[in-house]
């Protein structure tokens, strides 16, 4: 097929409308939600005291900071799937979730405290907080993979670490329920470690699937 | 460079609004852009310059399947360019030599002169034969017998429908394709 008669072609396809990758993103995570759900559930659960819990900042702050981290890294893979685009200008947004951690530990640290330090920052679920944000994840960065592919990223290897880092902001999100560790120091510690590993899966994956 | 760019970006805007026109009209006018960047790449890594039709169809089917990533309310050639960068490197890289590809390649280009009689088949030929039948038909209908979508139809005794889908997933299984050799 010489070139013309590959261009007479496309123009004869010109009439298929794609989704946008955002629809498709969508799509791909309300799919992979219930897996996630499901998983959490079944051999975590809410936290029998969420009632009291959730009159306690720092159990709300968690949530603020995974939000803010998934939506954040939602709308920087939305931004990246485009060729021509970069982090530039862009990925000061995955900054949010750094500033309310950073603002929630300060708060932390000017209240009288019953425990010392190190004790709040080891908490008492280390180990679960980070398989469960591991494992929990990946239901999700798998459908955020699948999304994602719909767009041509530059570099897909950073497409992918960015669609790891949703995927750990939502799985986070979950897991926060089931966690009685409040601290912001638990929590910039073990959360950030168990995103840091689902970004690197991403980023490796990425490279291979978000390839155009 | 500024007019060719504001008119690229029309023909693209009435491509998407669903002017089929157009769009030949575009895709035939960024070609020579594409293959002379195509040629100065493969040279500059002491590569044949005859692969260089390889490297603007495989441009050509991704500028095509990644359409809708394209803003209608930006300029059409940052975006051609990035894609065509994207593909350059890495059929460069597949032909076995990490090389840096500027941007300016693209912009600053004059049309190259259409190649000699291909001699070889080239990939995405090769590949079409690899399609199901009533893909590779459909493809083969349109692209070297120049038939419409209404005649394909009547000549395979399908619906236009049925023509449309067929022709959509020969292009996008022969980019798959494409990509995993």
């Amino acid at each position: 097929m010489d070139t013309d008669q590959l261009i007479r072609t496309l123009a004869a396809d010109n009439a298929h409308r794609a989704r946008p990758v955002g629809f498709a993103l969508m799509l791909a995570l309300l799919a992979a939600a219930p897996v996630s759900l499901l998983m959490f559930f079944a051999e975590l659960g809410v936290r029998p005291d969420v009632m009291v819990a959730m009159r306690n900042p720092f159990f709300d702050l968690k949530f603020a900071v995974t939000l803010a981290l998934a939506i954040s890294a939602i709308a920087v893979s939305l931004h990246l799937s485009r060729p021509e685009a970069s982090l530039r200008g862009f990925g000061w947004l995955l900054l949010a979730p750094v500033g309310i951690l950073t603002a929630g530990i300060g708060g932390e640290m000017m209240m009288p405290q019953r425990l010392p330090m190190m004790t709040r920052l080891v908490g008492k679920n280390s180990w679960v907080c980070l398989t469960a944000i591991l494992l929990l994840s990946l239901p999700i960065l798998a459908g955020a993979l699948l999304g994602l592919r719909h767009g041509a990223p530059s570099r897909p290897a950073l497409a992918g670490a960015i669609a790891g880092l949703l995927s750990a902001g939502l799985a986070a999100t979950l897991y926060a329920s089931h966690c009685t560790d409040d601290s912001p120091l638990f929590v910039a510690t073990w959360y950030t470690i168990a995103t840091a590993l689902v970004a690197a899966i991403g980023a490796l994956a990425g490279a291979k699937l978000l390839k155009y | 460079m500024r007019e060719r760019d504001d008119e690229w970006t029309g023909l693209m805007r009435s491509a998407i609004a669903g002017d089929s026109s157009a769009y030949h009209r575009l895709l035939k006018a960024v070609t020579p852009v594409l293959r002379a960047a195509a040629r100065r790449g493969l040279a500059r890594a002491g590569q044949p310059v005859d692969q260089s039709e390889d490297i603007v169809q495989d441009i050509l089917l991704a500028v095509h399947l990644k359409r809708h990533t394209w803003d209608v309310t930006a300029p059409f050639a940052p975006w051609l360019f990035a894609i065509a960068r994207n593909k350059l490197i890495d059929a460069l890289r597949r032909r076995g030599r990490r090389i840096f590809v500027d941007i300016d390649d693209f912009a600053e280009t004059l049309p190259g002169e259409a190649p000699a009689e291909t001699a070889s088949p080239g990939e995405v030929a090769a590949q079409l034969q690899t399609l199901p039948a009533r893909q590779r038909d459909v493809l083969q209908s349109i692209a070297v017998d120049s038939a419409s979508i209404k005649d394909t139809a009547a000549k395979f005794s399908m619906s236009e429908g049925a023509v449309r889908v067929a022709l959509h997933r020969g292009l996008t299984s022969l980019t798959a394709k494409l990509r995993e050799n």
